[in-house]
């Protein structure tokens, strides 16, 4: 056994530990935000280089400009070509500002659309590798179809023929990260979160304080191991020691392989297979209550029906 | 100048004859926060929860929203009984049972009703979002109700109808409600693949991940005057950008500039409207060309000549057709 795969071994074990124990929460949570956060995390133009020797990147919407805040296009890996696209944040204050912080515009997800006919086009299997706080909130974005750049997106997504695979590499937050989310299986890295929105947005609009991003953070409890939990991630990627910001190459050969294992189980379906599968993964998740309603016509006349709760499973 | 005094005037000529006389009360949910005009409660039913004097379009709830479609015309709520759970058991100022407890006390058992109802004499099934219960905010229930309005509409072969009102995914229920969104999409693509069509109804305010899903993608989308339709609300672009926002900004009609929505549709006039698309896009699978097709035409052809000899009273004149129509339903 070569000493990485030991060592590799030994992150599965200390994951296995992570996810098979409570929830987790209050500080632990917080210092997760601050490891997927780190400047020094690997970013998709990291995990490019070292897991594509051949890339080419592609710009452009070919409807209205170039979003720096997604990078997409063509690579070929161990496990052959594929199409990659990103969330990219930029290191220091120059690259972060020309990045806008990882906040794409519609530009960003049109020519992320884009892309994906590509793959479609070529039958090459698509890599989203998520980093955002959100979509950017601007009135030029808006202009342009924000909304609706976010939602063809994933349908996009939800219709393609190849196999996709998301990986959640740093902080996944809002519409502006799900759009390139909707795939055949969603990992997330050990040190990642997932969630409706930003700390900092979700305490604003719940305690109407952004200075209470702890908070809110802790209240969304949107760790890794928190999502597989709730059937949001299939796969937990475990990272170096001390987070992936420690050894890039190390987080990108430990990625590649998860991905590489993902990927021939995706093969081995049919395209309508995949695409039946990937509804479902979505149809299925949501978690509600079922009570007894007395009478459901004596909703129809606007009279309240007993709302007493019988209990009642809850669907996860 | 001389095109605003006239106007008022005629206001004024027409209220008297509307109404009794413009009265002149405390402020409350029935005065217009626009023209300060004040309503009776029956006054506001009648004409749709719109100001009669200046057009301004008041919130609705989901039910009456339904008994405006239906023309009074009985429908069915489908899945009352589903409710929201607490995932995350999630504590913001409040614990989140709490805030359901409270909306549901309120009347709503939801923000999303859906009901089997006829709309100008086509069955269809109609999602309606109810922005009093918790902003109209996507959770489990709503994504849910939805993904099976979808379902049961494969299994009619019929329209889905749906008009919303959010202020985006439910932070109670975190990540589960940011993945609703995916959820809406998979429940439309279904619509898609079936060749049904989806008419999508925005209004005041349909923002957040309800309008970066499902929201963006009807076949034909309409909005009500003034809705606020965007992505980020104004108060986020303010504090992100810093910078000044118009106030048309997101507004329907701008949204209709900007290329978003096919028109700004006045509500007193959605129900022929929407009965109009139906109508035009019914699929011809054995069932008979119902004469509701004819009525349907016939109250939208009514409206537009009524249109177009009187362009300066055209929407009060629409309001006294859809009045006089709902005479006998209620």
């Amino acid at each position: 056994m070569s000493v990485a795969a030991r060592r590799g071994g030994q992150f599965v074990r200390r994951l296995a530990h992570r996810l098979g124990g409570s929830p987790e929460t209050g500080s632990a949570i917080w210092e997760t935000i601050q490891l997927a956060r780190h400047q020094d995390r690997p970013y998709p133009l990291d995990y490019i280089e070292r897991l594509f020797p051949d890339f080419e990147e592609l710009h452009g919407d070919r409807l209205y400009g170039d979003d720096p805040a997604i990078v997409a296009g063509i690579g070929r890996g161990a496990d052959g070509p594929m199409v990659v696209i990103g969330h990219q944040k930029g290191r220091d204050t120059t690259e972060r500002t020309y990045r806008n912080f990882g906040m794409p515009g519609p530009e960003g997800y049109r020519k992320a659309m884009r892309v994906m006919a590509l793959a479609e086009k070529m039958d090459l299997p698509v890599i989203t590798l998520i980093d955002t706080p959100g979509a950017f909130p601007g009135s030029g974005a808006e202009e342009r179809g924000q909304g609706g750049a976010i939602a063809r997106s994933m349908q996009t997504m939800l219709r393609l023929r190849v196999p996709s695979i998301a990986v959640v590499i740093g902080e996944g937050s809002s519409g502006g990260a799900l759009a390139l989310g909707v795939t055949d299986r969603v990992m997330m890295l050990e040190n990642s979160t997932y969630s409706v929105i930003s700390p900092e947005g979700g305490a604003a609009i719940l305690w109407r304080d952004a200075a209470k991003a702890k908070e809110a953070a802790t209240a969304f409890q949107p760790t890794a191991a928190n999502c597989y939990r709730w059937g949001i991630a299939d796969v937990v990627v475990p990272e170096p020691a001390g987070g992936a910001h420690r050894d890039h190459d190390e987080a990108a050969r430990l990625l590649g392989g998860y991905v590489s294992r993902a990927m021939r189980e995706l093969q081995a379906l049919s395209p309508a297979d995949r695409r039946r599968q990937r509804r479902d993964r979505y149809r299925r998740i949501g978690a509600y209550r079922e009570v007894a309603v007395a009478d459901p016509t004596a909703m129809a006349s606007g009279v309240d029906p007993a709302s007493a709760s019988n209990g009642g499973g809850s669907a996860a | 100048m001389s095109k605003r005094p006239i106007t008022v005037s005629v206001d004024r000529l027409l209220r008297k004859r509307d109404t009794p006389a413009p009265r002149k009360l405390p402020a409350d949910e029935r005065s217009c926060p626009k023209c300060q005009t004040h309503w009776t409660s029956d006054e506001m039913r009648r004409n749709m929860r719109v100001c009669a004097a200046c057009g301004h379009h008041f919130p609705a709830g989901a039910r009456e929203r339904l008994d405006q479609l239906s023309g009074g015309a009985p429908w069915v709520e489908l899945w009352p009984e589903l409710r929201a759970s607490d995932p995350l058991q999630f504590v913001d100022l409040e614990p989140y049972p709490d805030r359901v407890e409270k909306a549901e006390a309120a009347g709503s058992n939801e923000a999303l009703v859906v009901a089997e109802i006829p709309i100008g004499g086509h069955d269809c099934v109609a999602a309606i979002m109810d922005f009093s219960f918790l902003g109209g905010s996507m959770g489990s229930v709503v994504g849910e109700k939805l993904a099976r309005a979808c379902d049961r509409c494969v299994e009619r072969n019929l329209p889905l109808v749906v008009i919303t009102a959010s202020g985006g995914a439910r932070m109670q229920e975190g990540v589960i409600a940011l993945m609703q969104m995916a959820k809406t999409v998979v429940a439309f693509d279904l619509m898609h693949d079936a060749e049904l069509p989806v008419i999508v109804v925005l209004v005041h305010p349909t923002t957040g991940g309800v309008w970066a899903s499902f929201a963006s993608l009807g076949d034909v989308t309409y909005a009500e005057p003034g809705a606020l339709i965007a992505f980020s609300g104004p108060r986020v672009i303010e504090q992100t950008t810093r910078e000044k926002l118009p106030p048309e900004f997101g507004r329907a009609e701008t949204q209709l500039s900007n290329g978003q929505v096919d028109d700004v549709v006045d509500r007193r006039e959605l129900p022929a409207r929407i009965g109009k698309v139906l109508g035009i896009l019914e699929r011809p699978s054995g069932m008979a060309p119902a004469p509701a097709v004819t009525m349907a035409r016939a109250g939208a052809e009514r409206a537009a000549n009524a249109a177009r000899t009187l362009p300066d009273l055209s929407r009060r004149v629409v309001s006294k057709v859809l009045r006089s129509d709902d005479k006998g339903g209620r």
